[in-house]
């Protein structure tokens, strides 16, 4: 089916489903019981940042995962995406269509450029080359291009570059006379509405903007597993394991890794575009190297070089940010209170630091972790975890089965 | 004239932090091969080891002044630090007025066992991983530190003066010819750059007037070899990994006074250290303390009124566009040696 072999379409439609469901599967406790509170996840705004997070890191997949080049600037492109996005909702049409093709445009065009300059270095200089340009873009966008009483100011700074009332809006700017802001829409279908189902004591919500980026991740995932399985994705893997040996066969890697860069770049540009479309507000702090890190942490967390591991890196990240962030000290004695009352106290204490606002301490000690036990992340976890109630039936087996990707 | 030696002298205290921070990252990576993205922490950590020693020098005994009431009629509660009592007031004041330079002496068996700790604990695993897996491993140490040091100290800066003689400015441009007024600089800032020559230096003969930095630079260049000598090298990289940490450290315990120490200051310093020892070329420790001046000088030019004028907001980027374009023409830096990370 599509062009894809029987493993690559078991997980595709396996995905896919999940996808869809995923208003189902991510609310699984009744509305208004305290584990709702905690667990559920299928509000529009965290099931949004899981697709789209997970846009952005298959594209980082394809760049870090097949050639090994390690970027740790991939922010900007976010950021850029944003920006532009932005701005296309400001001077011709609230339709998301053309930001989002702006977006990837943009960021295109920056990722050719930054590429053809950082990919003359590899290794470390790579790293720091990328590193540097996203600072500099970071510096460009909150400081420089963003002073708002200059001229030039692209990207209104601190505050971020948002909508306005008088903005142009070629195309459809009558649409603003009512006085509120235009909302973001896909030919008059708004990002923001949803359908509520509510069937006993749950409600799912069906979200238009959910199901949009769910089906460009969809595609942006067909389009990463061709990439995968094509003469170019082998070549880009040949890169990887010995890039040396490439360029003594006459071959000049140097298009490869920069098609590569440019793909992924692309990637992270749709990403931010989608992010502007969900909620139309883009700020600097999306460029910040520590974004770009965050990008780098959820990569590895799922498994760099595997198809599913970004999806799973990218959901994990955000879903456990999002419940660790929401635990306070009430609610962790709530759960402790069978503990006699000293220990509790003593427990809470120490979990204290690691919830709530300490939640990023809880995920850069899980990052170092998965870095040291788990280079292959969760996916390899998973792989590990099967091969052991595998290995009692069938000891030769116990590789090619689970290995969506490798 | 004045103006650019103004400037020159401003660039001087960021340009020491860099050089300080990128001499050690040179010298991690020079002896054990190792990206050490955890650097920047190392020099927060440092910072706040000055911010730790005033907060215990300032450890108070309160006692109750009946004599003096406060606004709601309750007696007045005078705070008596420690060492106040200890050494008598006006000794006692002056040990705390001096924290910022004694935490030098706190900070080294901090740094050095920190250093070791990280060392032995963790990099010492990840010698034989790829180069991708030392950056992640260390950044996740970074974040880690850093988180650590924001749930102790939490997010706002902290403020940590110098000793009360070393506040204020004073006329430099009168010392050296120029009128008066020309040139208005810090003590402070003067203090800081001797500090960071002086610790140059020291590292610098270390390295090459002592047996054992004869040894270290041999390793350096061939570690296998000096292995086979008989030669337990790793202990000695191990140790020049907790110098390279005190470097850092004793880097962030003198800037605490320029910058109040927040938890985030290594990560902003880091990124440009890591500039400055690309453009200083990877494994030159020369190269790494001249670039850390250069680019410290250079962005000090670029924030004058006169260039900004012509390029507005010329001083966010400068560092990043000088170290573009100097890897692009000398891709191995200004005094990188053939051979060094070059797959």
């Amino acid at each position: 089916m599509l062009k894809l072999n029987k493993r690559d379409t078991l997980l595709f439609v396996i995905v896919t489903a999940m996808v869809l469901l995923a208003p189902f599967i991510l609310n699984p406790f009744p509305q208004g019981s305290s584990m709702a509170q905690m667990f559920n996840a299928g509000y529009p705004d965290l099931m949004q940042r899981f697709v789209i997070f997970g846009i952005l890191v298959i594209g980082f997949n394809i760049l870090f995962g097949l050639t090994g080049y390690l970027s740790f600037g991939h922010a900007a492109f976010l950021g850029i995406g944003s920006y532009a996005a932005v701005w296309m909702f400001k001077l011709l049409s609230m339709n998301i269509i053309p930001a989002l093709i702006l977006s990837m445009i943009v960021a295109g065009i920056f990722s050719l450029a930054i590429g053809y300059v950082s990919l003359r270095r590899s290794g470390i200089y790579f790293s720091i080359l990328t590193l540097a340009f996203a600072q500099m873009s970071y510096n460009l966008a909150y400081s420089v291009l963003g002073n708002p009483s200059s001229s030039y100011n692209l990207t209104n700074g601190e505050t971020g570059l948002q909508l306005l009332l008088d903005d142009p809006r070629v195309l459809d700017g009558a649409a603003a006379a009512n006085g509120s802001l235009p909302v973001t829409n896909l030919f008059g279908l708004a990002m923001r509405d949803s359908y509520n189902l509510e069937v006993g004591g749950w409600l799912f919500t069906f979200n238009v903007g959910y199901y949009l980026a769910g089906i460009i991740m969809l595609i942006s995932f067909y389009i990463s597993i061709r990439i995968f399985r094509s003469p170019f994705g082998m070549m880009l893997r040949a890169v990887k394991s010995n890039q040396q040996r490439m360029n003594y066969t006459g071959l000049n890697t140097k298009p490869y890794t920069l098609a590569a860069f440019v793909i992924s770049g692309m990637y992270a540009g749709l990403a931010g575009g989608l992010l502007s479309s969900m909620d139309p507000l883009a700020g600097a702090e999306r460029m910040h190297w520590t974004a770009s890190g965050e990008i780098v942490i959820m990569a590895i967390l799922g498994g760099v070089g595997t198809l599913i591991g970004p999806i799973v890196g990218a959901g994990f990240n955000e879903y456990f940010k999002n419940i660790l962030s929401k635990i306070n000290d009430g609610i962790l004695h709530q759960w402790l209170s069978f503990l006699p009352d000293g220990l509790e106290n003593f427990i809470v204490g120490i979990l204290h630091y690691f919830v709530g606002k300490g939640w990023h301490l809880t995920l850069g000690l899980l990052f170092m972790m998965v870095i040291i036990f788990l280079p292959g992340g969760l996916v390899e976890g998973g792989q590990r975890v099967a091969n052991m109630f595998k290995r009692k039936k069938t000891d030769d087996e116990s590789d090619s089965n689970n290995t969506p990707a490798e | 004239m004045d103006q650019i030696l103004l400037q020159i002298l401003n660039g001087l205290d960021k340009g020491s932090a860099y050089a300080l921070i990128a001499l050690g990252l040179t010298l991690i990576f020079g002896t054990l091969g190792v990206v050490n993205f955890a650097h920047g922490a190392l020099f927060m950590i440092g910072a706040f080891c000055a911010v730790t020693l005033q907060r215990i020098l300032n450890i108070s005994t309160i006692t109750e002044d009946p004599t003096k009431t406060d606004f709601l009629g309750n007696p007045a509660k005078i705070k008596t630090p420690v060492v106040e009592s200890w050494f008598g007031p006006e000794i006692g004041a002056s040990i705390i007025d001096w924290s910022v330079p004694m935490a030098i002496f706190f900070a080294i068996p901090i740094m050095a066992a920190v250093g070791i700790i990280m060392e032995r604990g963790l990099i010492k695993h990840f010698y034989k991983r790829p180069h991708a897996d030392q950056i992640l491993v260390t950044f996740g140490l970074a974040i880690v530190l850093q988180e650590i040091i924001k749930a102790i100290y939490g997010a706002n800066p902290i403020p940590t003066p110098a000793p009360e003689v070393f506040r204020g400015s004073f006329d430099f441009g009168t010392y050296i010819g120029f009128e008066a007024n020309a040139i208005i600089y810090p003590y402070w800032r003067m203090v800081y750059f001797g500090f960071s020559a002086l610790i140059i230096a020291a590292v610098f003969a270390f390295l090459q007037f002592t047996t054992f930095g004869m040894v270290v630079r041999a390793g350096m260049a061939d570690r296998e070899t000096v292995g086979l000598l008989g030669i337990n090298i790793d202990k000695r990289f191990t140790i020049m990994f907790a110098i390279a940490a005190c470097v850092a450290g004793l880097a962030g315990v003198m800037y605490a006074p320029i910058n109040s120490p927040n938890y985030h200051m290594g990560m902003d310093f880091l990124v440009l250290s890591f500039v400055v020892v690309v453009v200083g070329g990877m494994g030159s420790l020369p190269g790494a303390v001249l670039a850390g001046f250069l680019l410290g000088i250079l962005e000090a030019f670029a924030s004058m009124n006169e260039v900004k004028a012509i390029f507005p907001g010329v001083d966010q980027i400068i560092i990043y566009l000088v170290a573009i374009i100097i890897i692009l023409t000398r891709p191995r830096g200004l005094m990188g040696r053939r051979g060094v990370m070059e797959e």
